[in-house]
């Protein structure tokens, strides 16, 4: 349970992490809240030649809020998504996703932009990038570029970053729709979810559902994002039919993995189930509020 | 820091309050440099992958696995460690009430248990039980059982208030 050897550096800012990564290529691994690398290194599931320690860059722990988007820097930890005002304000869901990952203390490091390249099918903050449409943008060699969640996503634990690239933000476009919820469910307090469920929507001069999106964390090997469902419920009242014939439309919708300790017809009823709850959550928060 | 050989590393850290210069592989955990190093052998070790919150230290005043952390990663960082909170015959109000409220048994669990709530504390002095537990779950206690851990931060919370419980 202990590292294997690696050469250990500490860059002082964005220009000298980059290069690097640049000069140790796929020998090079970045180190952020080490709440996933971690465990991995000690377990020696991970071996990188040279381990390249991003807590020094501290411009990558910032949430800029403006007119059409929220950005999100890479090392914003779990925990101040979770309690910033304006995080809350902006992105009530991303905010309460964020406060049900892992434990206390993991949230007091773990980053946003870890969490997106580690890609766990079961992780919270790659379900609401999906959910919400978010882009990461990615620094390298060539330059920056800006990928879709939904692209950069590929399979479990795999993702679009090449050798020698950062993750150095979250883009959030705004707006979002008023109404939200995050429901999950797993076995053990802090244990990543069985499944998950995302929703945001608001609701128009009539009170009928308006911008709906719907993500699923947990029952494939990405997040999963439900466009067709979506749009068959623009435009109808937010009622009891409407929320069972979501719930049922997502349950027949997704192919959960079937395995002996979660069976695909449990997850697919939590699935429904959940959505059911996040839709009567979002609708009571309203009541509420 | 650039390195280029796999001779340790030359660290200075600083432990609760004092600046010690170590010679230290990079790859060496702070848990053990911690308890090997430093002889602080309050901070345990459990698990090794960030699991079972014994190792729980705290870098610059928040809680952190000292399992998940390198020591080479905390030059200019404080850490804190059990050894800093209280004194025998000077209890912090959440030792006094953990002994009070028979909130550990072979202790494995209470240091961890103790820092990550030192901070937890300060954040919200007004906890409710069930955000108490939420935290709580982050720390495996495999023999008091939990409620009299809850019930001794809700009174050790109370007392940092001022209230007389
Ligand atoms: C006990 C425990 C419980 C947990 N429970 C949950 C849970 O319920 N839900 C959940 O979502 N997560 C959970 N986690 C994982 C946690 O959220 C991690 O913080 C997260 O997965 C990784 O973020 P990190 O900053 O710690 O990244 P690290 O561990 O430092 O890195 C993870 C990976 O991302 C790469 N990386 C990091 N930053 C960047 C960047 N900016 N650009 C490119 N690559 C980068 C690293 O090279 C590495 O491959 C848990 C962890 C523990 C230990
Ligand atoms: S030893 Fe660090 S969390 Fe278990
Ligand atoms: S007191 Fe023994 S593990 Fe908690």
């Amino acid at each position: 349970m202990k590292p294997a050897p690696f050469l250990y550096h500490r860059p002082a800012n964005l220009a000298d992490a980059l290069s690097l990564l640049r000069a140790h290529g796929s020998a090079a691994k970045p180190l952020a809240g080490g709440q996933s690398l971690g465990p991995m290194l000690n377990m020696r599931l991970a071996r990188p030649g040279h381990l390249v320690d991003l807590n020094d860059l501290i411009e990558l722990d910032s949430v800029r809020v403006t007119d059409s988007f929220v950005e999100i820097g890479a090392l914003t930890r779990h925990h101040r998504l979770a309690i910033a005002s304006e995080v809350r304000r902006s992105l009530p869901l991303l905010s309460a996703a964020a406060a049900t990952i892992g434990h206390y203390a993991i949230r007091q490091r773990g980053t946003i932009g870890g969490s997106l390249a580690h890609a766990d099918p079961a992780a919270q903050l790659p379900l609401i990038a999906v959910t919400l449409g978010a882009s990461l943008v990615i620094a390298g060699p060539e330059g920056t570029r800006e990928v879709a969640a939904s692209d950069f996503l590929q399979s479990i634990m795999t993702v679009d970053l090449r050798d020698g690239e950062l993750i150095t933000a979250l883009r959030f476009p705004l707006p979002v729709g008023g109404l939200w919820a995050f429901e999950y469910f797993s076995r053990r307090h802090g244990d990543f979810a069985l499944v998950s469920v995302a929703l945001s929507f608001a609701r128009d001069e009539e009170g009928k559902i308006d911008a709906l999106r719907i993500g699923l964390g947990g029952v494939e090997t990405v997040p999963l994002r439900l466009p067709e469902i979506e749009a068959r419920m623009q435009g109808r009242p937010a009622d009891e039919t409407t929320i069972r014939d979501l719930a049922a439309a997502v349950a027949a919708t997704i192919a959960p993995e079937d395995s002996e300790q979660v069976p695909a017809v449990y997850r697919r009823e939590l699935a429904e189930t959940l959505v059911v709850r996040a839709f009567q959550s979002a609708l009571n928060r309203e009541e509420g509020a | 820091m650039n390195a280029s050989t796999h001779e340790p590393l030359t660290l200075s850290l600083s432990v609760n309050g004092e600046t010690h210069d170590l010679q230290v592989p990079a790859r060496k955990l702070l848990s053990d440099v911690l308890r090997e190093d430093l002889g602080l052998t309050g901070t345990h070790v459990g698990c090794e992958h960030g699991v079972c919150g014994a190792c729980t230290v705290l870098i610059d005043g928040r809680p952190a696995r000292a399992c998940l952390t390198f020591a080479a990663q905390m030059e200019g960082h404080e850490v804190t460690t059990i050894e800093a909170v209280g004194r025998p015959d000077a209890l912090s109000a959440l030792q006094q009430a953990l002994h009070e409220e028979h909130g550990l048994q072979c202790g494995f669990c209470t240091a961890g248990i103790v820092m990550t709530f030192e901070h937890y504390l300060r954040e919200n002095p007004t906890p409710t039980a069930s955000e108490v537990r939420d935290v709580l779950s982050g720390n495996l206690c495999r023999c008091t059982g939990y409620q009299n851990i809850v019930a001794a931060v809700l009174k050790a919370a109370a007392r940092m208030r001022g209230e007389s419980v």
